[in-house]
């Protein structure tokens, strides 16, 4: 159990900055999720914290203490590699085994550990067999189970379940969450799977190109993403950008949206306006998530409803839910239903769109007002 | 070609592989001609070498040749047969060959994956002395032996070896674990694992083909090596080649075809048999396993 700490740490291979100075502080037990696209710099971040490249400038802290110059196995930190390396020339049972055999823990302990981790994976009967023997699945429940095996201050996961069938990838994700409760061990996670982000993490790191785009709770991620990258990333499908206008009102403030007919479409801002009269008259990108804009019938009973009458382009029922595309104003939008929601292809029918959930962007900066 | 499933082959098919098949046999013979002749001729009794011809089977096969070779054929002045240099050669040959693979493994190991800066230089120079002629350094390395009281020793013909031979065993060995996963040793440094229990532990257990390839070749060259031998230990302490040279050119009344036969083929022996014996188990695939795809 360990506080983590990175402190404006860059990374440059050769010319190429690859981090450039990102700040995460993770509390002692904290479940960190880094997210982003391929490329960005996660398993070079999980790299920089294990010890295992170089930092070319910033700290790493481990219990408020700086590592930098701290070798690897000093660290106490287990790793799951995204590539897994496991040592081909060992079973899988030696495989797991060899962390604590290395730290000169007495064989009959290192049996139980191996025992009560290749359970938890469903691994019992690969023990006997080496890396080559196994399918990609399997040898990725080894690399898991060879980080568990482990009591370490920080386990760093790049990309664990990435490999596995749907039902395993449910069920392992549900004992990483048990296992974490029981351990309170800190954790930093490194997924592509939105679910995984969402329901592990007690905070979510977004990056993008080497820079850090918003570090908060899933929740604040998922209602109040930092600028229109973030918005764009998370969720699936992706918020809702509208171009839109902000106007005066009367006494208070409304955006508008143009149509195709050159007319408007005005939504009143009640609550939700407040730093924006700034922005009257600007252009901003106004995002709603698609479970902002639902049928009538299954609006959210809270918040700041407005009805608005839409064409239904296209309707897409998943099984627990219905997607639509719809036109609002001039523009494509996805909302998200019951699957029972009584809405038909091209037909024109009323949607309440909850206003109280509604964020908004700069144009220009693309960063959230 | 096309290969057909029923197994029947059509007649012009046929032809070809009749003529494929006569062609390969025709050269087999060719290139076994020569050891053929050295088996027959160290089997044969020196009157039937002087009478008969070259290619014919022994009438009366005979081992006296291989007997003497061994035990009492002159080596020069002395006649005690090559039994003692036969030895000298693989008291030279084992541990240059030992020496000089592991130290060109960890050369590898370093110049792979605890590189430092000028590492690349480092190995360009290294790989330099691969294309030094023997010839060059044979005054400076003559008058180091002398210097460290090892010339005329084994202990000297196994320095000079593993000097030699360091240049190629590192190439070998770094340019296989170039391709060896990073992630791997990265995964040991974590379970804690320091330099050489990552060298012991994850590295050499998976280098088994260059360790195989290098064996050969480092076994091969410095067994073969005669220009070494015969300048740094001629005496007692010769090696096999050399002493194969003194059996041949012992001005004795009459020349002896059949012990010289039989004496290049123990000195060939070990060489061959660590062919067969290694190439089992040149295998392929070992890394078979270790990360994704
Ligand atoms: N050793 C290296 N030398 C040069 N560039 C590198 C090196 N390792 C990584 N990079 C570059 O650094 C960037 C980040 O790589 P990294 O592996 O951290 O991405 P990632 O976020 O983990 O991506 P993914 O989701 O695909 O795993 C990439 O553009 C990559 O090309
Ligand atoms: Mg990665």
């Amino acid at each position: 159990m360990a506080s983590l700490q990175v402190n404006n740490v860059i990374k440059r291979f050769g010319d190429v900055e690859v981090l450039k100075g990102i700040d995460i502080d993770a509390q002692d037990g904290e479940f960190l999720v880094l997210v982003g696209p391929s490329g960005c710099g996660k398993s070079t971040l999980l790299n920089m914290i294990a010890g295992l490249d170089s930092i070319t400038d910033g700290e790493v802290l481990i219990d408020g203490k700086v590592v930098n110059a701290v070798h690897p196995k000093d660290r106490d930190i287990a790793m799951v590699f995204q590539s897994y390396a496991l040592y081909p020339n060992m079973t899988v049972e030696k495989n797991m085994a060899f962390g604590m055999e290395m730290r000169k823990i007495p064989k009959a302990e290192r049996d139980k550990a191996v025992m009560s981790v290749a359970k938890l994976l469903q691994i019992e009967e690969l023990l006997k067999r080496k890396p080559g023997q196994l399918s990609g699945g399997q040898r990725q429940r080894v690399a898991m189970g060879r980080a568990l095996v482990r009591d370490p201050k920080i386990f760093l996961f790049d990309e664990p379940l990435s490999n596995l069938d749907a039902k395993l990838r449910v069920e392992m994700r549900t004992e990483i969450k048990k296992l974490h409760r029981r351990l309170g061990t800190t954790i930093v996670y490194v997924t592509h799977d939105q679910i995984e982000a969402m329901t592990l993490a007690t905070r979510i790191a977004v990056m993008k190109d080497g820079i850090l785009q918003q570090f908060a709770t899933p929740q604040e991620i998922y209602d109040r993403p930092a600028n229109v990258f973030v918005a764009g990333f998370m969720g699936s499908p992706p918020m809702n950008l509208i171009p839109a206008k902000i106007a005066k009102n009367g006494d208070g403030l409304s955006v508008e949206i143009a149509t195709a007919d050159e007319r408007t479409l005005r939504l009143k801002l009640n609550g939700t306006g407040k730093g924006l009269s700034a922005h009257v008259g600007s252009d901003v990108l106004l995002g709603l998530r698609p479970e902002a804009i639902t049928d009538l019938e299954s609006s959210d009973s809270g918040g700041d409803i407005q009805e608005v009458e839409c064409s239904v382009e296209v309707t897409e029922p998943t099984g627990p839910d219905m997607l639509a595309v719809l036109l609002l104003g001039g523009i494509e939008v996805v909302s998200r239903m019951r699957s029972s929601a009584n809405v038909h292809m091209g037909e024109m029918t009323k949607f309440a769109v909850n206003m109280s959930k509604a964020v908004f962007f700069d144009t220009e900066t693309e960063e959230r007002i | 070609m096309s290969i057909q499933v029923g197994g029947q082959l059509s007649s012009t098919q046929k032809f070809w592989r009749f003529v494929l098949y006569t062609l390969l046999i025709v050269f087999a013979f060719v290139y076994m001609a020569p050891l053929y002749v050295m088996v027959v001729t160290s089997l044969k009794s020196l009157d039937e070498i002087r009478g008969g011809n070259l290619m014919m089977p022994p009438l009366d096969p005979t081992f006296d040749a291989w007997v003497k070779s061994w035990s009492y054929a002159c080596v020069g002045v002395e006649c005690t047969g090559i039994n003692k240099y036969f030895f000298n050669s693989f008291k030279m040959a084992i541990p240059a060959v030992a020496i000089s693979t592991f130290m060109g493994a960890v050369n590898g190991y370093v110049l792979t994956k605890w590189r430092f800066k000028g590492a690349d230089i480092f190995f360009g120079l290294i790989l330099f002395g691969c294309f030094i002629p023997f010839q060059i350094v044979l005054v400076p390395m003559a008058t180091i032996l002398g210097k460290l009281g090892l010339a005329q020793t084994t202990p000297g013909l196994v320095l000079v070896h593993v000097t030699y031979g360091l240049c190629f065993t590192t190439l070998f060995f770094r340019n296989y674990y170039q391709a060896f996963p990073d992630e791997l040793i990265k995964a040991a440094k974590l379970d804690g694992a320091g330099f050489f229990r990552v060298f012991w532990r994850i590295l050499l257990p998976n280098s088994l083909p260059i360790i195989v390839v290098t064996v050969i070749w480092q076994f091969t060259n410095v067994w073969n090596d005669f220009l070494f031998g015969a300048s740094f230990a001629s005496g007692d302490a010769a090696p096999m080649t050399v002493a194969l040279n003194n059996v041949v050119n012992t001005s004795t009344s009459v020349k002896e075809y059949n012990v010289d036969m039989a004496t290049a083929i123990y000195a060939a022996l070990p060489t061959l048999l660590v062919y067969v014996l290694a190439g089992r188990y040149f295998v392929r695939g070992l890394m078979a396993g270790a990360v994704k795809g």
